[in-house]
């Protein structure tokens, strides 16, 4: 039954892995350079660490970045979450249409996203700062929220909302006890991968940031474009650490809450 | 099922809201923007004309498009030859290599791209790794130019959107059912046309939707040609972004967009049909 494994195939996945590694681990080997140049290791210093804990922008780059995944995070866990399941609910003759301009956001390039975002929000008179990168990040942070939940509710038994239901329980009742846990995974994987992508745009966020307001990837960016000190490698590298430690707790909790349910 | 429906129209309301103010909106203006002309500064008036499309048939502006349309199909045609096998050689592993191969996938997901794509420049850069590891091997006498070359945008766009492809190729490798493939070698089928007719048929869709996930972001990802490209290369997306930045011809900026949407969608449409049309299932 089990398809045999030759090496040359897993050979084949270790080098791709090495290539998608090695420009991390070239900047993290950097982050501890002494030389300011990326060209030759001239000897471990942490002297990089050390600035970057003294550069202000940068740390303020990181919060807002950090404030701005976490809140655009949130408010599109709520209305994505609750729209999948409503959707799931309803047969309206708007329903498909409406499903597919919630997602358009993911199959539009960003660059059409970020520009028409800009001249809305120009429009509408919005001040560009901190309002309008939330609203454009849960614009493109809902997509994968409503995907994911979507695709949950599918593999899902109907009939135990309705058992639900027919007991008695209000609507509300019903999803807050059986559906919500049900696609509690969907919700918390969604939220995450719309996390990441919203730490990492930079597309969009470059069209409706503010004229002081930077995000870490617009901050790394600008850097890049002007000249990088090895204080970007630093960041990275401990921005590598912080996520390998959420992962981990991330399975820790999932291996927990396994073990409590089959209990 | 329908007495219970009740409850259900509050759930729907903020999705409805929220995505025709702030999705439907936008691109609505958008469209309205493309007809308009530009006027001094960020201003516009609404006054209906079609020059800004005439505008893109420009030989000037036409190159940037066909330019665009040409590194894009580049790339995915790349990221299909390296993600494909990858995604199906992920799918054939034990449960437990699995679960490790997407964690080392998903990984550098969480590293900024940007951040990545720096440690290529690193890397391609004419004193870096790559020229130093070509030259000690003898390979190589004068160091190569990669880094701001086009060569240097492809390998960019392959290295952020591959993890795309490899993901979609996994998911729908992962549902093929092998005893199908193991059927055709028992009935004298040889081990590449047993693949040929039974796998890679049914993970076309994977592919298919892999190839819709590479090709559109690779139409607008202005910054890894303006990072790796040393902005020799102009794409759609960023002459999209001069326009709205710096040249303030925002009308002519929405009817680029407005150009790259119908582009976008026309290949949604075309993938759909073709899905469709092989009964085939669908990959999410």
């Amino acid at each position: 039954m089990k398809k045999k494994n030759s090496k040359l195939s897993g050979f084949y996945l270790g080098l791709i892995f090495v290539l998608m590694y090695l420009p991390i681990a070239v900047v993290i080997v950097f982050s501890f350079n002494e030389s300011k140049l990326p060209v030759r290791f001239t000897g471990f210093s942490l002297k990089w660490y050390q600035e970057l804990i003294h550069d202000s922008a940068m740390i303020e780059a990181l919060g807002n970045s950090l404030f701005l995944g976490v809140v655009s995070c949130l408010v599109s866990a709520v209305i994505g979450t609750l729209g999948a399941v409503g959707l799931s609910r309803i047969h309206w003759k708007t329903k498909g249409i409406l499903e597919y301009i919630s997602i358009l956001p993911l199959m539009i390039p960003e660059i059409i996203l970020g520009m028409v975002l800009m001249a809305f929000f120009y429009m509408m008179n919005l001040p560009f700062g901190m309002l309008t990168l939330l609203i454009g990040h849960t614009v493109f942070c809902v997509p994968y929220i409503l995907m994911e939940v979507k695709a949950r509710l599918a593999g899902m038994d109907p009939s135990l909302e309705e058992a639900a239901r027919d007991l008695g329980a209000g609507p509300f009742r019903a999803f807050w006890d059986i559906i919500l846990p049900l696609i509690m995974p969907a919700v918390l994987s969604g939220s995450l991968l719309a996390f990441a992508m919203s730490m990492d745009d930079v597309v969009i966020s470059i069209f409706i940031n503010g004229p002081r307001l930077a995000t870490l990837p617009i901050k790394v960016y600008t850097q890049i474009k002007t000249g990088v000190t090895p204080e970007v490698n630093a960041l990275c590298t401990i921005m590598l650490i912080f996520t390998l430690l959420i992962l981990f707790i991330y399975t820790m909790v999932g291996k927990l809450t396994k073990k409590k349910t089959k209990q | 099922m329908k007495k219970h429906k009740s409850g259900s129209v509050w759930m729907i309301l903020p999705l409805y809201i929220f995505t025709i103010i702030f999705v439907a909106g936008p691109l609505l203006y958008m469209v309205a923007l493309s007809f308009a002309q530009p006027k001094a500064g960020h201003g516009v008036e609404w006054a209906f004309t079609l020059a800004n499309y005439k505008k893109i048939l420009d030989p000037v502006y036409m190159k940037t498009f066909t330019g665009s349309f040409q590194l894009a199909v580049t790339s995915t045609i790349i990221i299909c030859l390296i993600g494909y096998p990858f995604g199906y050689f992920m799918a054939k592993l034990s449960d437990q290599w699995k679960k490790r191969a997407m964690i080392f996938l998903m990984l550098p997901f969480w590293v900024n791209s940007l951040i990545r794509l720096y440690g290529w420049m690193i890397i391609l850069q004419t004193k870096g790794l790559l020229n130093h590891v070509l030259k000690s091997l003898g390979l190589i006498e004068k160091p190569l130019r990669i880094l701001y070359s086009y060569p240097a945008i492809v390998i960019g766009m392959t290295y952020v959107l591959l993890p795309f492809m490899i993901l979609s190729v996994y998911s729908s490798a992962e549902k093929l059912d092998w005893s199908l493939v193991e059927a055709a070698r028992d009935l004298g089928a040889s081990p590449f046309k047993a693949f040929w007719t039974v796998s890679f048929k049914l993970t076309l869709p994977g592919l298919l939707s892999g190839v819709i996930l590479t090709f559109i972001p690779s139409m607008g990802l202005f910054f890894i040609a303006d990072i790796l490209g040393g902005n020799k290369i102009v794409l759609v997306g960023s002459l999209i972004q001069e326009q709205m930045t710096k040249g303030n011809n925002w009308p002519f900026a929405a009817a680029l967009a407005v150009v790259l949407m119908i582009l976008t969608t026309l290949m949604i449409m075309l993938y759909r049909k073709v899905t469709n049309a092989k009964e085939l299932e669908g990959v999410g």
